[in-house]
């Protein structure tokens, strides 16, 4: 990944203090009742909020309702939020919660859990090696492309799934995605190397290199 | 460095949160080891990706009446444990 020069690092940390101090003042104003200001965090958020929702979930409605029940719990609960961490990261663990609480209802499953580490048959060793197409990305139309995402992430267990949306579509820093999921460091990191192997390795046979061709079937 | 090892390292190599003696071992892995290059190669296209698919965004329409719910909610709320 391309190293930005100081100068544009250093504007970029300014931006982010700056949208973080902005982002406290808006929590202290909701937390004395403006709901305008809480309306502008939930303009900031809630189109992450969804995608997290949706990805957990693999609903749709389940991810709308969601949206709705994380909101309206961080605004029920502004008061213990204590502003240790960032409150994006506050509410990203109340919607990863109210995602996993829908998922078991829905499964009728008791074990979904962000605890679970699993070991799957394809676990880090990878079985198959071949060199993708150069932009593999352009061998499918864009729906097809977006299927073949989607379907190739549900496959994930729920845990795997979870962190490498956080730290890779979201862009949660580890340290942040250990605190959303209430897992430890290494936790994080484990699960985000396997996540990202097992979709690797289940892109393979979509993205690889025909011989002599162009990768497309 | 066995394949193994490189495999433990690359979340931090790709991350780029790794110590420069660590990544110079890793790199010098990578010149010699043509499997782990590809699964490093393409484990980095995965998550660039996945992270450019746009998956699930929310539509316009959508997210206007998710907001007036959420927000008249939390107005009744706020009406609620003011009386």
């Amino acid at each position: 990944m391309e190293k930005l020069h100081p100068e544009t690092m250093a504007i970029i940390e300014q931006r982010v203090r700056d949208a973080a101090t902005d982002e406290m003042s808006l929590v202290r104003a909701a937390k004395g009742g403006d709901v305008s200001a809480f309306e502008q965090l939930v303009k900031r958020y809630d189109r992450n909020i969804f995608r997290i929702a949706q990805h957990i979930t693999q609903n749709r409605e389940d991810a709308e309702d969601v949206v709705q029940d994380a909101f309206l719990k961080a605004y029920e609960n502004l008061e213990q939020f204590q502003g240790n961490s960032k409150f994006y990261t506050w509410l990203v663990r109340i919607a990863v919660n109210e995602s996993l609480m829908k998922l078991r209802r829905r499964r009728s499953d008791r074990t979904v859990s962000l605890d679970e580490d699993i070991e799957t048959e394809e676990d880090t060793m990878p079985r198959e090696v071949a060199d993708w197409s150069p932009n593999p990305e352009q061998l499918y139309k864009q729906g097809e492309l977006k299927e073949i995402l989607r379907k190739t992430i549900q496959g994930l267990p729920a845990s795997f799934r979870t962190v490498f949306v956080l730290r890779d579509v979201e862009g949660l820093s580890t340290e942040e995605a250990a605190e959303a999921l209430d897992l430890s460091i290494p936790a994080v990191k484990s699960r985000l190397l396997r996540a990202r192997l097992q979709l690797r390795e289940r892109l393979n046979k979509y993205f690889r290199q025909a011989k002599g061709g162009d990768g497309k079937k | 460095m066995t394949c193994a090892d490189f495999l433990k390292e690359l979340t931090d190599y790709l991350d780029e949160t790794i110590d420069s003696s660590t990544r110079a071992e890793l790199e010098d892995h990578l010149a010699w080891c043509h499997n782990c290059y590809v699964v490093c190669n393409t484990t980095k296209k995965t998550i660039e990706i996945y992270r450019d698919s746009q998956l699930y965004e929310l539509p316009d329409d959508l997210r206007s009446r998710l907001q007036v719910a959420i927000l008249s909610k939390c107005t009744s709320k706020k009406k609620k444990s003011n009386t």
